[in-house]
């Protein structure tokens, strides 16, 4: 199929109307509105639904009963209205069920600004909603990798039936890239035994619920689905290397960040510094052992990212703090230039 | 011997947790009696609150969905729009309704969503122990009011079927109470019209029941039913507050 000149945002629409999302369910903020109007327009093109909510906290809602009655579905949203939809991603953690929820994030806390920003790390892999849960979170970082990884969101969901974030930024959302998506026809959609559709006398009811009064009975639930959780970070580990063979200094940069950092590499091997970078493409499974087997030989590692260094303490985690582990970033909607990765790079080689 | 009385099919018969003289219980049956009459259990699936009918998913035989706090109405629009041949009914109380679900309960009404609302307006929050409920009567003690609710300080009770019947969307409200035989007889003729009303695809339907709570009014259950007529129908009579599912054309989503 030939490529198209895509805005990220419209990528990720389309490509979820061609991974068999006919059912969207959103509300207007920037930095990612076009998701919703895109869908606005297509969808009852392909006979499809494009609801826009009266809030956030019904488009989740919505999203909860979509899913529950067995259908692929999304919503889409940026920082502020991702903690409103916490409380519904949360009850639809608990109660097992598959759909693809979008942060194109931008900076934060409270209203923030409208710029590109990575400061929702910790929310979406640490506590996006109470209770003890995870959400699959991928980081894309070209709007190629962004309708590619709609697909697997989808895929990933019903697989293990859990809630998928793409944790996006401004600048993906807005940017334009040539893109190739992917073909419908090639879409199976797998059966949901499970799904509250009505059982016409055929089964026993259905109830879809994330209510368990009696403790023992939550326990046992909870630690089935971590038992789930294991097997995603058993086969779902996602990063790519770039440059490590022989690298002395590794930044750890995920999303438009790593586009950044890849200039800055380059950029530092030219003035004897041997830097290379893992950037991962799962942030929840994150890559531990990849970045466990690069501290084997590395000196030290680089995180940079769009917020106050949220990524540091997972890596090292990772590494076991057995390398220094420094940070460069920029925050609140500001993106840093090669130069200034370029300096910290050279700083932490010990070149100057 | 003939069978003049059983439970409805559509009603699990599994022992209800409810306090004795609530009346949720029969709201249950009625509903349970209309899907059954109806012949739609199969494709219906309903939606519980938070609050005293949280376990209402244990207690119908159709497919069941438990909401979040409120969410109910959001929750049937994803999956009635997702299965629109489907019969979508949420069944929430007065603080699930009228306090944290009001913008979910509003909007539905304003899209003309085609689902049921039961709405149970007992004047209190039962299960978390008799706090105000934004139906709660002025003068009315509660915990949260002990000195009993006043307007200066915690407003008024708000009326949902006046509220809802503003709204283009909504096709049929009407208030109905279980406090005797009679009126049993005409709520269940009205729940019967609901989700009438909503397989004709005309827009939201929603009934009212005025419901007792004995426990939390510190009440006998006779007292209870005695109270829902001397108190609570001044404030909230009953009645047929919009009926559109006479009109020829479908107007709902």
């Amino acid at each position: 199929m030939a490529k198209v000149l895509m805005k990220g945002n419209e990528a990720i629409a389309e490509s979820a109307i061609r991974s068999g999302c006919l059912h969207y369910f959103g509300y207007p903020i920037t930095p990612q509105t076009e998701i919703a109007e895109y869908m606005a327009k297509r969808m009852p093109k392909v006979g499809g639904l494009c609801l826009q909510a009266e809030s956030e906290i019904a488009a989740i809602n919505m999203i909860y009963g979509a899913a529950s009655a067995g259908v692929r579905c999304m919503t889409s949203s940026s920082s502020p209205g991702i903690s409103l939809k916490s409380e519904g991603v949360s009850y639809i953690v608990g109660s097992d069920l598959p759909c693809l929820i979008l942060n194109v994030q931008r900076g934060g806390p409270g209203l923030g600004g409208i710029q590109p920003a990575q400061s929702d790390y910790y929310q979406a892999t640490k506590a996006l909603g109470h209770g003890d849960a995870h959400l699959v979170v991928l980081a894309p970082s070209s709007v190629q990798e962004m309708a590619d990884m709609t697909g697997k969101a989808f895929d990933i969901g019903d697989k293990y039936r859990c809630p998928v974030m793409i944790l996006a930024d401004g600048a993906l959302g807005q940017m334009m890239e040539p893109v190739e998506l992917r073909d419908a026809s090639a879409v199976t959609l797998p059966e949901k035994p499970w799904a509250t559709c009505g059982h016409e006398g055929k089964r026993k009811k259905n109830i879809i619920n994330s209510l368990y009064i009696d403790p023992k009975e939550l326990e046992d639930v909870i630690r089935a689905r971590f038992e789930r959780y294991k097997l995603i970070e058993e086969n779902e580990v996602a990063y790519e290397e770039y440059m490590t063979d022989d690298a002395d200094v590794i930044v750890v940069a995920y999303g438009i960040t790593a586009r950044v950092c890849k200039s800055a590499i380059t950029a530092a091997r030219k003035k004897g510094v041997k830097a290379g970078m893992l950037r991962p493409i799962t942030l929840w499974p994150y890559p531990k052992k990849a970045l466990a087997a690069l501290a084997d030989k590395a000196k030290s590692f680089l995180v940079c990212e769009l917020n106050m260094g949220q990524m540091v303490d997972d890596v090292k985690v990772a590494i076991d703090c057995r390398r220094p582990v420094e940070f460069f970033g920029r925050t609140g909607g500001m993106i840093p230039t090669p130069d200034e990765v370029t300096k910290a790079i050279l700083k932490l080689g010990g070149a100057n | 011997m003939s069978v003049v009385f059983e439970r409805p099919k559509s009603l699990s018969n599994v022992p209800l947790h409810y306090c004795p003289g609530c009346t949720h219980g029969i709201v249950h049956r009625l509903v349970a009696q209309v899907i059954d009459e109806l012949g739609i259990e199969g494709k219906t699936i309903g939606i519980a609150p938070v609050g005293c009918s949280v376990f209402a998913y244990n207690y119908f035989e159709c497919d069941m969905i438990e909401a979040a706090h409120g969410r109910a109405p959001a929750v049937a629009t994803g999956v009635k729009r997702s299965l629109p041949d489907r019969v979508v009914f949420t069944y929430q109380g007065d603080g699930d309704l009228a306090a944290i679900g009001t913008a979910e309960t509003v909007h539905v009404g304003a899209r003309g969503e085609n689902i049921t609302i039961i709405f149970i307006n007992n004047a209190i929050y039962g299960m978390t122990g008799g706090q105000m409920a934004p139906t709660t009567l002025l003068g009315q003690v509660t915990t949260t009011t002990p000195y009993g609710r006043k307007k200066e300080i915690q407003g008024n009770p708000i009326r949902v079927c006046e509220m809802l019947s503003t709204l283009d969307g909504t096709a049929y409200a009407e208030r109905v109470s279980v406090d005797c035989v009679k009126n049993v007889n005409n709520a269940k003729k009205a729940i019967k019209k609901a989700f009438e009303c909503q397989i004709a695809g005309k827009g939201l339907s929603i009934v009212e029941v005025l419901s007792t709570c004995p426990t939390n009014w510190g009440m006998s259950p006779t007292e209870a039913l005695e109270w829902v007529r001397t108190d609570m129908m001044k404030q909230y009579p009953l009645g047929v507050y919009k009926d559109k599912t006479s009109d020829e054309e479908k107007e709902g989503i």
